[in-house]
């Protein structure tokens, strides 16, 4: 069980399960956002989508215990780490403090890191548990019914005239709150930063970075973050700018032309 | 009078080793790890000798004065390592080696011992490559080797510009080693500051802890000294700050023979002093003066001036106007003391006038700027770091520094001093330089000593000696000895005079230098043997050295150095004025060819010196080892 | 003008940690250095105050130094919050007077970190590193065992990197310099020069597994990527040597849970 032993006690081992349980999450967010942006599609493309994915039953819990997995690693490798950083400083504080090359993304890692954690338990009550905004919840809404055969990669997964979760409205709903949304950018922007360190850390954690690549490395890693920052920013920001609106006959529309 | 008996094999010189080797006594593996040696000083010869006997069995303590071996003074030499390889097939072979040795060391060496060391040489790398030594290496994988100075065979071996450093982390590496596997105990933070003798053999030493101020009790069944040189007499030189002489001066005042204290190394290019506050001389590499001229104003108004603007029929490029056929490239020592006279004349430049002019402005117009920058790049760095002076633009000044003794406590061909189970190696011994060191010998010998000779002939010694012999610590020699190095350091705390202890190694470094430096005079060093002890009296009653002895306290280590300096300093001069004669480093001006090269008196003094303590305020008395060469023929040494 | 700027004296304030012992509270002293030379070092300047100190009864400063050259890595000061001083790729010993101002406030303080508990003033104690290196910072030769040197070709480029690795002084600046107190730069510089060399294959695996493991022992901090030891160390040894000490520990972990052992007793034969 040394194996075990050196990735769960030792410094390198718990920076490389730190570095894994990123990997997996970042692997998420970007699947997370991809699936998102359908918003920008016909409402058929995300509702069916949506249920798909709930209708892939253990499936679905499977994946969602290994994400939490991950997340619990993340933050437990975090804590842990941490802690034995700020006893290994040593009892006197230096005087003067300068930094000398660290990168600013670093400096907030827990800071990004706490901000990012309390967006995603809001996120999951929004969107998935359905305690916060209840009544624009999925479940609170009108099924929506297909108005086209959803395929996945070819595959048929959702037929026209199914009866879904409106996630579409739901969406839409959510995110014209503006302190919803502003609070999701600046969440978003945060989890930014925190990847932007992450990602390139990831890298030197498994080995896999050099002075070859560093600086070819650090701009694909800041391409990376900015699309994705785009991405996610574009979602609220259209919707709250009403640069997109929402498609006719959706639940979406009826309400927010009956706020108006 | 003590007994110098050399203890050199009979036979022919290529067979002496091999057959002493074969010859001296042996201890049974089961019996070696009933005696302890203690090994005192963690720099290449000690790391080395540690980590080997520990290896073969025996118990070994090393004291080490640094928080840890990694620290010693080997660290910073330079250029190379030498080792008769014959790598680049150039006809280098053992025999070359020891001849360029023996030559180099102006034929004041034993033949045996440097034959011995040559033919080591070559295990030497083999055991450093093992290590994980980075040695520079060729692109078919082989080791690179470079040329040095007083060979015409390139069979230097390097790893860049810090080979020192590298054989002394092989060493430590090893060392580590055997501390990891409980063989060896490290003792840090522990100096020496006495021999302790019981039944006329070493048998253990006293240690002050320099965290804690306490002062403990050693035995042991031999005692190895490897502490280094003692330039640091001198107090400015190229050797580090803590760099002292006080185990082997120690040593000596409970009998060690000190053999040619005079002998001292003093190397031509170095950044200059540069004020009264200066702590350290920082050498610069000798290869400058292949595309450098030297020169110095013609006229004494002219030193203050910027070189720049003084005309060319102003400036006197003595070397190349004295030595033509040599010019710049004169040797170390004939170079040294041009610069010297130079000064003395009053021709000296910078801000103290003792420093000469080393200009790049030929070779900048011949090879460019970016030529001279590829080739000396990285000394122009340093030279610009320190002075902030860029030598492309404004010539170097350099001047001459102390930089290696050759000197040290005698040795038989067993490396064993005068006392029985007192070994000395590297540095410290006096054994395998003669007169004057070549470059890249002296790591060599550091290592040759601790990897490959002491390991063998320790056995030689400790088989005479019954195993679980060696005497407890409450032997009344061991409660002496403590008592005299508590008396030393409370007369240093109690004496709360005026000045510290800086202000009176200045000025023994001034009359050091002055008077036993480069040139030496009789008249000088008469004047030498009369401040010195005047100085030390007034040291003794006029030092301050705040603080209590049970701490910490830097003032106190340097004090109790500084003292021996006083004493070590006197010995030097009263050496040097005994030699009359020169040779290699030690340049009497009253003995010298028309051309300034050193004048040998073979029939006189073809001799090992070995100065005999006889007490406090006691002329030490000289014995003398007679050099007896059978294979080499002396002659004067030239490199014309 | 090189003339004119060595000889304008400058003074400066000191604010130097004092700390009488290991276990006794520290505190910032003020102390003046009048007319100082800009072409003395660091440590000359401490060396002329401290005479001061003494003239007048009172304890010197302590620091720790010795060769002035910067290879032994004794010194060891962090000089307005930056170890070393103020350039890059330098020991303490090698700054010199001309990088301060007239009149400028400096700090000086020791390197501070949990396994490197101050001594006294500005001096404290590295033994931790020797530890780290025992626990497998070599190769396990016997003097006298090795085959012919050239038997054993290294590449150009490893040896040439090896040396690079090698360059390190051991004087815990990378230590001293990073938030968490880790030493994985120095760890790294050792493991990395052995893995480099054919030498240090056959103990490739157990040498990093133990040398990380000491060094958690010891309680230094763990890397978060940072790389502020690279940028203090005086020998610029590169953070690319911890990604590798990662990749050589990883991959050690792995293949020590899976590789077969034999049911021999270890040790030598008999």
């Amino acid at each position: 069980m040394t194996l075990i032993g050196n990735l769960f006690r030792s410094s390198i081992g718990r920076k490389f399960l730190m570095a894994i349980s990123g990997l997996v999450l970042v692997g998420f967010v970007v699947g997370h956002l991809v699936g998102n942006l359908q918003i920008f599609a016909h409402p058929d493309k995300i509702n069916g989508y949506a249920h798909f994915l709930q209708g892939l039953g253990p499936a679905l819990w499977a994946v969602r215990i290994g994400l939490l997995l991950c997340v619990v690693i993340h933050i437990w490798a975090a804590v842990a780490l941490t802690i034995e950083n700020r006893k290994a400083r040593g009892p006197e504080a230096y005087g003067v403090h300068k930094w000398l090359q660290a990168a600013w993304a670093s400096r907030y890692m827990r800071m990004t890191g706490v901000v990012v954690l309390a967006f995603i338990l809001y996120h999951l009550a929004h969107f998935t548990v359905g305690t916060a905004q209840v009544q624009s919840f999925k479940t609170q809404l009108p099924e929506y019914h297909m108005t086209a055969d959803f395929q996945l990669l070819g595959f048929p997964i959702v037929s026209k005239g199914t009866e879904v979760h409106d996630v579409y409205s739901m969406m839409f709903l959510g995110f014209a709150n503006p302190v919803v949304s502003i609070f999701y950018i600046i969440a978003i922007a945060l989890l930014t930063v925190h990847l932007l360190h992450g990602i390139d850390s990831m890298f030197q954690t498994i080995g896999w970075r050099n002075r070859n690549w560093a600086g070819a490395l650090r701009k694909l890693t800041a391409l990376f973050c900015l699309l994705y920052l785009a991405g996610n920013v574009a979602i609220p920001g259209a919707i709250l700018t009403g640069l997109v609106k929402p498609a006719d006959g959706t639940a979406a529309q009826t309400t927010l032309h009956a706020q108006r | 009078m003590a007994k110098l008996e050399s203890k050199i094999p009979s036979g022919p010189l290529a067979d002496k080793w091999r057959k002493h080797k074969a010859e001296i006594k042996l201890v049974n593996p089961a019996n070696k790890r009933k005696y302890e040696v203690i090994v005192v000083g963690g720099g290449l010869a000690g790391s080395s000798a540690a980590a080997t006997l520990s290896e073969l069995g025996y118990k070994v303590k090393c004291f080490v004065f640094h928080d840890t071996p990694r620290r010693a003074h080997s660290i910073a030499a330079q250029g190379g390592i030498n080792a008769a390889k014959n790598y680049q097939n150039d006809g280098d072979s053992v025999y070359r080696l020891f001849y360029d040795t023996i030559k180099g060391g102006d034929y004041r060496a034993r033949e045996a011992n440097v034959h011995r060391l040559a033919e080591v040489s070559v295990n030497i790398i083999d055991q450093c490559a093992a290590q994980g030594v980075p040695f520079a290496r060729e692109y078919g994988g082989l080791l690179a080797n470079r040329s040095f100075g007083g060979a015409q065979v390139s069979r230097t071996f390097y790893a860049r510009g810090q080979t020192g450093q590298q054989l002394l982390l092989g060493a430590y590496s090893a060392l580590m080693k055997q501390a990891g596997a409980g063989a060896v105990e490290i003792l840090p933070n522990e100096e020496m500051l006495d021999l302790v003798i019981v039944d006329g053999q070493a048998k253990g030493i006293i240690s002050r802890n320099l965290i804690s101020g306490e002062i403990r009790r050693w035995s042991a069944d031999a005692v190895v000294l490897a502490t280094g040189g003692y330039g640091n007499v001198f107090n400015l030189s190229t050797y580090a700050r803590q760099s002292n002489g006080t185990a082997i001066w120690r040593a000596y005042k409970r009998g060690a023979c000190f053999a040619n204290p005079c002998y001292t190394q003093i190397h031509p290019t170095c950044i200059p002093v540069s004020g009264d506050y200066q702590s350290k001389l920082t050498l610069m590499s000798e290869s400058l003066r292949n595309d450098g001229r030297i020169w110095v104003p013609k006229k004494k108004e002219d030193c203050k001036k910027d070189p720049n603007t003084i005309p060319e029929e102003d400036r006197d490029y003595y070397l190349e106007r004295i030595y033509p056929s040599f010019g710049n490239l004169a040797p170390r020592d004939v170079s040294s003391r041009a610069a010297k006279r130079m000064c003395d004349e009053g021709r000296g430049v910078g801000e103290t006038g003792l420093g000469v002019y080393l200009d790049f402005s030929d070779a900048i117009k011949r090879l460019g700027e970016a030529g001279v920058r590829e080739r000396y790049g990285n000394l122009f760095d340093i030279y610009h770091e320190i002075t902030n002076e860029s030598a492309y633009k404004t010539p170097m000044r350099i001047y001459p520094a102390v930089h290696y003794t050759m000197g040290g406590l005698w040795v038989d061909y067993n490396l064993m001093s005068n006392i029985p189970g007192l070994f000395v190696l590297g540095e410290a011994n006096f054994s395998d330089h003669g007169a004057n060191r070549l470059g890249a010998s002296a790591l060599m010998q550091g290592l040759a000593d601790g990897y490959f000779v002491l390991p063998y002939t320790i056995g030689d010694y400790l088989a005479t000696q019954k195993p679980g012999s060696r005497p407890k610590t409450d032997n009344p020699a061991f409660k002496e000895a403590e008592e005299n190095v508590t008396s030393i350091n409370n007369r240093l705390l109690n004496t709360k005079g005026r000045h510290p202890v800086s202000y009176f190694h200045k000025r023994l470094g001034q009359i050091m230098w002055n008077y036993c430096g480069m040139a030496r005079t009789r008249e000088g060093l008469e004047k030498a043997l009369q401040e010195i002890p005047a100085l030390r009296e007034e040291f003794w009653s006029d030092v301050r050295v705040p603080g209590s002895a049970d701490t910490l306290n830097q003032s106190l280590e340097q004090a109790g150095r500084v003292a021996d300096f006083m004493e070590l300093g006197e010995l030097m001069c009263r050496d040097a004025l005994a030699r009359e004669e020169s040779c290699g480093g030690h340049f009497r001006e009253e003995y010298q060819y028309p051309d300034g090269e050193c004048k040998r008196d073979d029939e006189k003094f073809a001799h090992v010196a070995a100065w005999e303590y006889q007490g406090p305020d006691k002329t030490p008395l000289r014995n003398v080892e007679d050099l007896n060469y059978e294979f080499v023929k002396m002659s004067v040494r030239s490199y014309k | 003008m090189v003339a004119e700027s060595s000889t304008k004296l400058i003074s400066v304030t000191l604010r130097v940690w004092r700390q009488a012992g290991p276990n006794q509270a520290g505190r910032f002293v003020e102390y003046k250095a009048k007319n100082c030379n800009p072409n003395m070092s660091f440590l000359e300047m401490l060396d002329v105050v401290n005479d001061e100190l003494v003239s007048k009864g009172e304890e010197p400063i302590a620091f720790a130094h010795d060769c002035r050259e910067g290879i032994c890595g004794t010194c060891s000061l962090v000089i307005d919050g930056k170890p070393h001083g103020p350039h890059r790729g330098i020991a303490s010993c090698q700054t010199y007077m001309r990088s301060f101002e007239d009149g400028a406030v400096i700090t000086v303080e020791p390197f501070r970190a949990k396994p490197f508990p101050v001594v006294k003033d500005l001096i404290t104690d590295r033994s931790a590193f020797d530890k780290i290196q025992q626990a497998g910072g070599f190769i396990s030769i016997r003097t006298g065992a090795a085959p012919d040197a050239n038997s054993i070709p290294v590449p150009k480029e490893n040896a040439d990197l090896a040396m690079d690795a090698a360059a390190c002084i051991g004087c815990g600046a990378c230590v001293a310099a990073c938030k968490n107190a880790s030493a994985m730069l120095f760890v790294s510089a050792k493991v990395s020069q052995l893995s480099l060399m054919p030498q240090g294959q056959p103990e490739r695996d157990t040498r990093v597994l133990n040398m990380v493991a000491k060094m958690d022992e010891l309680g230094f901090g763990n890397c978060t990527n940072q790389y502020e030891c690279s940028a203090a160390c005086p020998k610029l040894i590169s953070h690319d040597f911890i990604a590798r000490m990662n990749k050589d520990y990883l991959a050690a972990s792995f293949r020590s849970a899976f590789r077969v052992k034999s049911n021999a007793a270890s040790g030598a034969a008999g």
